[in-house]
């Protein structure tokens, strides 16, 4: 039986292969490009979710079959993917946050299995169900990141603790929730919390020892943001002194919120990480003037010292809860006929960015949802929103019910990650295509109780009888090539692969399949609980294999699993939407596809 | 923190509830009686205290209790539970948490007794629920009267 490769081998390799290698940190390099494992939750260090796999194609994957299944013995939502190493498999749980290393040759056998005890005073303060994105993998080590905050590194072939480290305090509302990111030596960790006052940080921690590396605030003075007033810039211009104060009134930037539980990426060229902020505290925007730096920007730093190099606010004064920590996609590409090193992201608020990722030059900035009515455009030159006054609930103010905002606060996508493949030049994103109804009001601090101050009523976007659709994006000219509509919301990360063939999973339980280039449904398979998992592959015994985590849950679960509300006449089919529920139940089972012998 | 009045009698409340619920455990305190409904709603219009409800659920308690209190895959749906719930239950949960622990989950509901957002409006969250466990508030936003001066002076007296 072959055994997970040891660091010391997989150093080794990487040095066979890539002769320029420097420092351990190469491994991870290396281990992306091979297809038949799946080293990183999400896939590689670009986000591009492409597999080069090809076995299962447009051809034939009308005859995948389910090949084997496992439960994690938990039923809440699952989110995230398991990582595949050589024969081992790593599949995480939400809450408690069990992993479990499972034998691939020998039909999925428990190798190990990891329990952390945690406090259950920890539950009550996760905003939108317990859910946890995943481990990471890094010189032998798989890193777990727990939901009471803990990081925990385990050695990836016995699962015994080689070093823990607390990143925050969930007694202040700060959680864990985020899958790490291993860069060069380091572990990059962010906060969950936005909700309960929560100021945001990402923080790196030695792989080695787990010993604290840097931490750079999203709000705070220069010291705390890791910035340089003049050498960091905000669309080409320096950001000034103490900038993450100086468009906040008070201390309120104290509890400013701009935590960072999505996605991370890294650009090993130019030696950048990316990675976006979320919604500024509280939900009440006439609690807190002004533009609120540094929440809902996207950030590229320096790896080494946490450094930031650029920054993009994208929303500016938040008022729709519109969280900017949606996956940044690194793809070289034409745009507007000229070769760039681009950066593309789906934000909550509606808008695919474009971006150059070495200087922070915002290229396109389009709606990726028709629906999206809270802003006109986005202005190139300053790069704001421009936010239409009769969906502005900070215009608006306190005590007023702001009625028809689309997207709703979900978001035209939330964290579930989108794909993109090379072959079409397409990507492709699981979106929400829900509106609501928000009435911001004066809430009061208290550390570890939610901080709110607003309520909202969600619905289908007008005139649809749908909640989501699943598009193709062109990221150059910022517009859709195809769209799929969804009964409900599309909760599951998409895995785009050199087969000509993009997989999502469905609030319903199904796993898709459909064509790269059209669109076109190719399978389906209904799995016992709703997914809001990422769809992965790898290759084992010389045959690809395709997995997917069910069981419902997430905020989708949360938002959806009692029915959206009814009553809002003229918004959509009354009566035409039934609850969840009647689709779907709690579950927790991983489902692995392949093609028959 | 500042100190604020009514909150602490709050506190104080439910731990003489909590106390008086082990001394006579037939319940049946003051509160409990079928007195007047908690909630006034005429012609479909609700008083201002039980709209204030709806709104303050919907910041503190919905995440997890579902929209209209119809429970999610997380919490109890509201909506049956306060069927059944005295009025001295619900206190003692609110301010005190409680906790489930199951073999395959977990759940926890905090204490909100040091929440003002929810402790400052306890009473109109009761009229929402109870209006909706009565099945005589329909899902969503309410219709309401205006906000009574005396509600305006009740919501800055205990939230400042």
């Amino acid at each position: 039986m072959k055994k997970v490769l040891s660091s010391a081998c997989l150093v080794a390799a990487a040095a066979m292969l890539v002769p320029q290698a420097a420092s351990a940190n190469d491994e991870l390099l290396v281990m992306q490009d091979n297809p038949a494992w799946y080293v990183m939750p999400t896939l590689d260090y670009a986000n591009t979710r492409y597999s080069k796999l090809s076995q299962i194609n447009a051809d034939n994957v009308g005859d995948l079959q389910v090949a084997w299944t496992f439960s994690t013995g938990v039923l809440r939502g699952h989110e995230g993917a398991p990582l595949v190493i050589g024969d081992t498999m790593y599949v995480h749980t939400p809450f408690p946050n069990n992993v479990y290393a499972l034998d691939l040759s020998a039909d999925g056998r428990v190798k190990w299995k990891y329990e952390p005890k945690q406090d259950p005073d920890t539950i009550p303060v996760m905003c939108c169900d317990t859910v946890n994105r995943g481990v990471a993998y890094g010189d032998g080590k798989i890193i777990l990141h727990q939901a009471d905050t803990t990081v925990v590194a385990l050695d990836a072939n016995t699962g015994e603790v080689a070093w823990t480290v607390t990143n925050g305090d969930p007694k202040k509302g700060e959680t864990g929730t985020s899958a790490p990111m291993v860069v060069k030596d380091k572990v990059i960790i962010g906060i969950s919390g936005g909700e309960f006052g929560v100021r945001g940080s990402i923080t790196a921690y030695n792989l080695a020892d787990g010993k604290l590396a840097w931490r750079a605030y999203s709000m705070g003075p220069d010291s705390d943001t890791l910035m340089d007033p003049e050498k960091t810039t905000h669309l080409g211009k320096p950001v000034g002194k103490d900038s993450g104060i100086t468009t906040w009134e008070g201390d309120q930037w104290k509890i400013g919120g701009g935590t960072t539980w999505g996605w991370y990426a890294y650009d090993p060229e130019a030696d950048l990480i990316y990675y976006g902020t979320g919604n500024p505290s509280t939900w009440n925007p006439s609690q807190r003037p002004g533009d609120n730096r540094w929440s809902m920007t996207i950030f590229a730093r320096d790896p080494d010292d946490g450094m930031a190099k650029w920054v993009y606010q994208m929303t500016p004064h938040d008022e729709w809860d519109y969280d900017g920590v949606n996956e940044m996609i690194l793809v070289d590409m034409q745009v507007k006929g000229e070769d760039r090193k681009a950066l593309v992201h789906f934000d909550r608020n509606g808008f695919g960015y474009t971006m150059d990722r070495l200087t922070g030059e915002l290229l396109v900035a389009e709606k990726f949802d028709p629906a999206v009515n809270w802003a006109t455009h986005v202005d190139m030159k300053t790069g704001r929103p421009q936010v239409v006054s009769k969906y502005s609930t900070s215009q608006n103010g306190e005590d007023v019910n702001t009625t028809g905002i689309c997207p709703a606060a979900l978001g035209t996508k939330d964290q579930q990650p989108a794909a993109f493949s090379p072959r079409t030049g397409l990507f492709y994103v699981p979106t929400n295509h829900v509106c609501m109804d928000y009435e911001p009001f004066r809430v009061s601090y208290t550390a570890g109780q939610p901080y709110v101050g607003a309520t909202l009523s969600m619905y289908p976007a007008p005139g649809g009888d749908h909640l989501g659709n699943f598009i193709a994006w062109d990221a150059d000219k910022g517009e859709i090539v195809w769209s799929n509509p969804e009964p409900f919301s599309v909760w599951s990360g998409a895995l785009a692969t050199a087969g000509d063939v993009v997989f999502y999973g469905t609030l319903e339980g199904y796993l898709k399949a459909v064509d790269a280039k059209t669109g076109r449904e190719l399978y389906r398979f209904k799995t016992p609980s709703g997914i809001i998992g990422n769809v992965m592959t790898y290759v084992q015994g010389g045959k690809q294999y395709v997995a997917v985590l069910s069981g419902i849950g997430g905020w989708a679960g949360i938002g959806l699993a009692a029915g959206l509300t009814e009553d809002t006449a003229g918004l959509g089919a009354v009566g035409a939407y039934k609850a969840l529920s009647n689709y779907t139940q709690l579950g927790g089972q991983l489902t692995v596809f392949t093609l028959p012998n | 923190m500042r100190p604020c009045a009514k909150h602490v009698s709050l506190l104080l409340a439910a731990a003489l509830v909590a106390a008086l619920g082990l001394l006579l455990p037939s319940g049946g305190g003051a509160w409990a009686q079928d007195e007047e409904k908690p909630y006034q709603i005429k012609d479909g219009v609700v008083d201002w205290y039980t709209f204030s409800g709806f709104r303050r659920y919907h910041a503190e308690c919905h995440v997890c209790h579902g929209p209209d209190g119809l429970g999610s895959s997380f919490a109890p749906a509201l909506t049956e539970t306060m069927k059944t719930m005295s009025y001295e239950d619900y206190l003692e949960i609110v301010v005190n948490g409680r906790e489930n622990v199951g073999t395959t989950a977990q759940s926890k509901m905090p204490g909100f007794g040091e929440n003002r957002n929810v402790m400052c409006f306890i009473d109109d969250i009761y009229a929402y629920l109870m209006a909706r466990a009565d099945g005589v508030l329909g899902r969503g936003r309410p219709k309401k009267e205006a906000k009574p001066a005396e509600a305006k002076e009740r919501d800055e007296d205990c939230m400042s």
